[in-house]
C-alpha cells in the first residue's frame, strides 16, 4: 500500500534534485515511471556552457605557460608586468572557465525536469572525481564530465569506466600523462639522450628528474574506481597495473599537432612484458595490455558490490539496506553492467522508497534545490562560488580522489548549519516577491511538509522570512 | 512561551546565577593546571613527505634516494642528522628555542598505503580500518567530560572524523557575523527542538559565533576556503604571490583559532584539518607553498596565544609517508613512515621522538618506505596523558581501542 502523495514527493525529493513549483503534481500519477522515464540510452543532459572541449583548453593551459615561460626568459620580472602576471592570468583563466562550465552545470540543475537523470550522473561524476584543485586540471572538470561521464552514465559500466580512465584531464590529474616504463625504450633514452628535442614525442621532463612510473592512477582505479579497497589485490597488483598503463598519455607539443591534448599511446613509453593484476595473466602488448586489465576489473563481483552500494548510500541512506545492495548487485551482474539496468532497479527497489529521509543534503544539493524551489537559476558564479566555498563544497574542487563525501556527519557541522541559514536568509530576502511562502512550501515538499514547518511558515513575520524557515527546514534539510 | 536560548540565559539570570557560573561550581575542585592545558591536533591530508618536512640531510643514503628533490643545499638544520624544510622558517625558529621537536619516523597501525583507510585509523584511533566509528579526540572529550568542563571545536568548514562522535563538539570557519539573538535563529531553534543531528549543531554554531566576535584576530578572514592553500603548477615558480596570500590567511586563521582557545569559555582542544600534500609529481614545486602555509598556521597560533603558549601542545601528523625514492615523475608514492612535528611552550628538552632506522637499503619497510619506529598512537597516548591528565587505562581502551602494546610516549611536557 503506497501513497501516491508520498512516493511522488520521494520521486522528486530523494532521486531528484528537489521541487520546481508544479513538478511534485506532475509526478504524482505514476512515480516510479516518472523516474523510469528518464532514464535514457544517449546519456545525460549536457549543460549549456561554451562549449570548449578538453583538447581546447589544455592548448590553451600550454599557451599561457609558454606565454609565462618567454616573459622570464625576456627578462620581465612576471610580478611587475601586469599583462603577464601569473596570478592574474591563472585567477582569469579559472574564473572564466572553471566557474563558467560550474555555473552551467548548476543551472542545469536548477532547470532541469529530468532531476534523477540530473543526480544519477552527478553520482558518476563524483565516482570519477577530477578535481580543479590542481592547476592543471582547473579548467578540466567541465569538459571532462561533458565527455567522459554524461555521454555513458547510461550506458555499459565498462565504457564509462574506459572513458573516465583515459580521458586527459584524469591522466593529469592522477599523474599517468608522465609516467613511463622504467625499462621502455623512451626510459632508456632519457638516461643516456642527449638534451634535445625528442623524435618520438614523449614531453621530456626538467633535467636531472627521474624519468619512470608513477603508480597514482593504477591505485585509485583500483581502490575507488573498481573492486574498491577490499577488493583483494595488494601493492604489487597497483605496481603491475601501473606498468602495464604506461605509455598511456597525453599529445605533447613535439607531436603532431592534430594530436596536442588529446589522449595517446606511446610504445616507446610502455613497460615491456608480461604483467600479471589479481592472478590473472596479461601478455606482452600495447595499449589492449591495460585495455584488457581494465575490462576485467568492470567485470569483477567486486567492483559490482562496490559500486552499487556506494549508489544505495547516495540515494537512500549513509548506511544503506543490504536487501537493496543486493538488488542492485543482481540486476548489475545479469546484465553485464548496464547501468540503465540498474538505475531501472534502484528507482523501482521498495528499499529506497521508505519514507524516513536519512540522507542529508550537501551544500550544493542544498544550494541547487533552494533554486529549484524558487523556480529560479543561478546565473552568477561570483554569488554560488563564494557560499560553497564557505560551506566547504568549492566548485569542482573535491578535496581527493575520493570525491565528496556522502555522510551526514561530514557535512552537519554546527558552522555549516549557521553559513546555510545565513545564505537563506540573503537568498529569500531577493527570491521571494511576490510569491507566498506557504504555497511555496507545499510545492517545494508535497507530503514531505511536517504541519511544525507548515505553522512557522505560515507565521512568519516577512515573505522572506517564511522562505527562509523552509529553507532551513529539518524536512528541506534532508531527502 | 517556549524556551528559546535567549529567554533560558534570561531565566538564569533572574536566579542570579549566569550559565557559567552554574558550570564552574559543578567543577570546582578540578585542578586549575589541568584546566587550562590546550592540546592542538593539526591533520596534513594526503600523505606528508616526512623525508622533505625534517629531511635527514646527515643519513648517508639521503641523497642516493631524493636525487633533485634533495633538501641538503637549502634545509633548515636542526642536528647533525635532522633539518626541517626550508619554507618551515617558524617552526625551525621554535626548534631552536626548544619548543618544537619531530618525530621522523612515525606511523599508523595500517599498512594499506591507501588515503582513506590510513586517515580513518589515524583519526578513529583504531588498530584496523572500520575498528571504531567515532574519532579519538572526540573520545577525550567525552572521557574528559565527565570530570571538568571541556570544549572542543573543528576549524574549517565540515567536521573531521578526529573529533566526531557522541561527545558534542563545535566547528567554526571564517565567513559573515551572525546575530545569534536574531530573530530568525531562534525560530528555527524552535523548528529544530526535535531534530538529534541539527538541534545540537545549530546551536554550537550560534554560541561558537557569539564567541568568535571577540576571538577574530582583526576584522574579516580573506574570503578563500581558509583551510585549502592555493594549488600552484608542479614546477612553477611565478605564483609566489598566491602562496603569499596564502600564508598571510593561514597566519590569521592561526591567531583567530589562538583567540577562540584564549575566551573565558574557549575550547581546549582543537583540531585543524589541511589538504593537498599528495605530491605523485612536481613535488618540490607542489610541497613548498603547503609546508609554507602549515608553518604560517603555527607561527599564527603561538603568536596569538601568547601568555598561554607554555600550556598548550600542537601535534601535525599525516596519514602516511612516502617513498623513499623518487618515482618516475619528481614526486613519490604512498609510503609508510612519515614525520610527526611537536610543538608547546612547555616541551620539555629532548632530541628526535622515537628512533631513526636509518635510510639503508637493508632497513626501508618492503624495499621502498622509511620503516616506522613509532605507532602513531604511543605520541597521541603520551600527549594525552603528559597534557591533559589521562590515565593509562582510559587511554588503551576507550581512546585508543586494543592499543595497550603502544606504549605513551614520556618526556614530551
Amino acid at each position: 500500500m503506497t501513497d501516491p502523495d508520498l512516493d511522488a514527493a520521494i520521486a522528486i525529493t530523494r532521486f531528484g534534485l528537489g521541487a520546481r513549483p508544479g513538478e511534485i503534481a506532475a509526478a504524482r500519477g505514476d512515480p516510479r515511471g516518472f523516474l523510469k522515464a528518464q532514464i535514457r540510452r544517449e546519456g545525460a543532459d549536457q549543460p549549456e556552457g561554451d562549449g570548449a572541449t578538453a583538447q581546447q583548453r589544455i592548448v590553451a593551459f600550454r599557451d599561457y605557460q609558454m606565454a609565462r615561460q618567454q616573459a622570464r626568459k625576456a627578462g620581465e620580472d612576471p610580478k611587475t608586468a601586469d599583462a603577464n602576471d601569473p596570478v592574474k592570468l591563472a585567477q582569469k583563466l579559472i574564473r572564466e572557465q572553471t566557474g563558467g562550465d560550474f555555473l552551467a552545470r548548476a543551472r542545469l540543475g536548477a532547470q532541469t525536469d529530468a532531476g534523477f537523470r540530473e543526480r544519477w550522473t552527478l553520482f558518476w561524476a563524483n565516482h570519477f572525481t577530477v578535481s580543479a584543485t590542481k592547476l592543471q586540471t582547473a579548467t578540466l572538470v567541465g569538459p571532462f564530465e561533458q565527455e567522459a561521464i554524461r555521454p555513458h552514465v547510461f550506458g555499459r559500466f565498462a565504457d564509462l569506466l574506459g572513458a573516465a580512465e583515459t580521458h586527459p584531464a584524469m591522466l593529469l590529474y592522477l599523474d599517468q600523462a608522465t609516467s613511463i616504463g622504467p625499462d621502455s625504450p623512451a626510459a632508456t633514452y632519457f638516461k643516456r639522450g642527449p638534451q634535445r628535442g625528442v623524435g618520438f614525442g614523449p614531453p621530456r621532463p626538467p633535467a636531472g628528474m627521474p624519468k619512470g612510473l608513477n603508480e597514482n592512477l593504477a591505485r585509485e582505479i583500483l581502490e575507488l574506481h573498481t573492486v574498491g579497497v577490499n577488493g583483494g589485490y595488494a601493492q604489487a597488483d597497483v605496481t603491475e597495473f601501473a606498468r602495464a598503463m604506461t605509455g598511456l598519455s597525453i599529445g605533447g607539443p613535439r607531436e603532431d599537432a592534430a594530436y596536442t591534448g588529446l589522449p595517446v599511446f606511446r610504445d616507446q613509453a610502455h613497460e615491456p612484458g608480461a604483467r600479471t593484476v589479481l592472478g590473472v595473466r596479461y601478455p606482452a602488448g600495447g595499449k589492449e595490455q591495460a585495455g584488457a586489465i581494465l575490462a576485467d576489473l568492470a567485470a569483477r563481483p567486486q567492483t559490482a558490490r562496490f559500486v552499487c552500494t556506494k549508489i544505495a548510500r547516495h540515494f537512500v541512506a549513509d548506511d544503506p539496506p543490504p536487501a537493496l545492495v543486493d538488488r542492485l548487485q543482481a540486476r548489475w551482474m545479469a546484465t553485464g553492467g548496464d547501468l540503465a539496468q540498474v538505475a531501472e532497479a534502484l528507482v523501482t527497489s521498495p528499499e529506497a522508497w521508505q519514507a524516513t529521509q536519512a540522507k542529508f543534503k550537501t551544500p550544493y544539493e542544498f544550494l541547487v534545490s533552494g533554486y529549484r524551489a524558487a523556480g529560479a537559476a543561478p546565473t552568477d558564479i561570483g554569488v554560488l562560488a563564494p557560499i560553497l566555498n564557505a560551506l566547504g563544497q568549492k566548485p569542482f574542487s573535491a578535496p581527493s580522489p575520493k570525491g565528496w563525501p556522502e555522510e551526514a556527519e561530514a557535512w552537519a557541522a554546527p558552522d555549516a548549519i549557521v553559513k546555510r541559514m545565513t545564505w537563506a536568509q540573503r537568498f529569500t530576502a531577493k527570491a521571494t516577491a511576490g510569491r507566498d511562502p506557504k504555497a511555496l512550501a507545499a510545492d517545494a515538499l508535497g507530503a514531505r511538509l511536517r504541519p511544525a514547518t507548515a505553522l512557522a511558515v505560515a507565521r512568519a513575520e516577512s515573505r522572506p522570512e517564511g522562505f527562509a524557515l523552509l529553507l532551513m527546514s529539518p524536512e528541506f534539510q534532508r531527502r | 512561551m517556549t524556551l528559546t536560548r535567549r529567554t533560558a540565559l534570561a531565566a538564569a539570570a533572574g536566579f542570579g546565577l549566569t550559565l557559567d557560573f552554574m558550570a564552574r561550581q559543578a567543577f570546582a575542585g578540578v585542578d586549575a593546571g589541568l584546566a587550562r592545558k590546550k592540546l592542538v591536533f593539526v591533520i596534513c591530508r594526503g600523505g606528508l613527505d616526512g623525508l622533505s618536512l625534517s629531511p635527514p640531510i646527515g643519513d648517508p643514503d639521503y641523497t642516493g634516494l631524493r636525487r633533485s628533490l634533495a633538501l641538503e643545499e637549502t634545509a633548515l638544520r636542526l642536528d647533525g642528522t635532522f633539518a626541517l624544510h626550508p619554507s618551515m622558517t617558524a617552526t625551525h625558529a621554535l626548534a631552536q628555542a626548544g619548543q618544537a621537536r619531530i618525530a621522523p619516523a612515525i606511523a599508523t597501525p595500517d599498512r594499506a598505503r591507501s588515503h582513506f583507510e590510513a586517515q580513518d585509523v589515524l583519526e578513529s584511533g583504531a588498530a584496523a580500518v572500520y575498528g571504531a566509528s567515532s574519532g579519538w579526540l572526540n573520545r577525550t572529550v567525552g572521557v574528559l567530560q565527565a570530570r571538568r568542563k571541556v570544549d572542543a571545536l573543528s576549524i574549517g568548514a565540515t567536521t573531521p572524523l578526529v573529533l566526531r562522535g557522541p561527545a558534542a563538539a563545535s566547528s567554526w570557519s571564517p565567513g559573515a557575523v551572525v546575530d545569534a539573538e536574531a530573530r530568525l535563529p531562534t525560530l528555527l531553534q524552535d523548528l529544530y527542538k526535535d531534530d538529534p543531528l541539527l538541534g545540537p549543531a545549530f546551536a554550537r554554531g550560534l554560541a561558537t559565533e557569539t564567541m568568535a566576535q571577540t576571538a577574530m584576530a582583526d576584522g574579516d578572514m580573506p574570503a578563500m576556503q581558509a583551510t585549502t592553500p592555493p594549488a600552484p603548477a608542479p614546477g612553477a615558480s611565478g605564483v609566489s604571490g598566491l602562496v603569499r596570500q596564502g600564508q598571510d590567511a593561514a597566519f590569521k586563521l592561526g591567531e583567530t583559532t589562538a583567540g577562540f582557545m584564549r575566551e573565558p569559555n574557549g575550547p581546549q582542544i582543537i583540531a585543524v584539518s589541511l589538504d593537498g600534500f599528495d605530491t605523485h609529481a612536481g613535488q618540490a614545486g607542489q610541497l613548498a607553498p603547503r609546508l609554507a602555509y602549515l608553518d604560517a598556521l603555527l607561527d599564527g597560533l603561538h603568536t596569538g596565544l601568547g601568555p598561554d603558549w607554555k600550556d598548550t601542545l600542537v601535534l601535525v601528523a599525516t596519514e602516511f609517508g612516502r617513498t623513499a625514492r623518487i618515482n618516475g615523475t619528481g614526486g613519490t608514492d604512498h609510503g609508510t613512515a612519515s614525520t610527526a612535528l611537536i610543538l608547546g611552550g612547555g616541551l620539555k628538552p629532548g632530541g628526535i621522538v622515537g628512533d631513526w632506522p636509518t635510510l639503508k637499503t637493508s632497513a626501508l619497510f618492503e624495499n621502498r618506505d622509511l620503516a616506522p619506529t613509532l605507532d602513531m598512537r604511543s605520541l597521541f597516548k603520551g600527549a594525552l596523558a603528559e597534557q591533559l591528565g589521562l590515565e593509562r587505562a582510559a587511554l588503551d581502551t576507550t581512546i585508543f581501542p586494543d592499543s595497550t602494546r603502544a606504549a605513551p610516549v614520556a618526556g614530551l611536557v
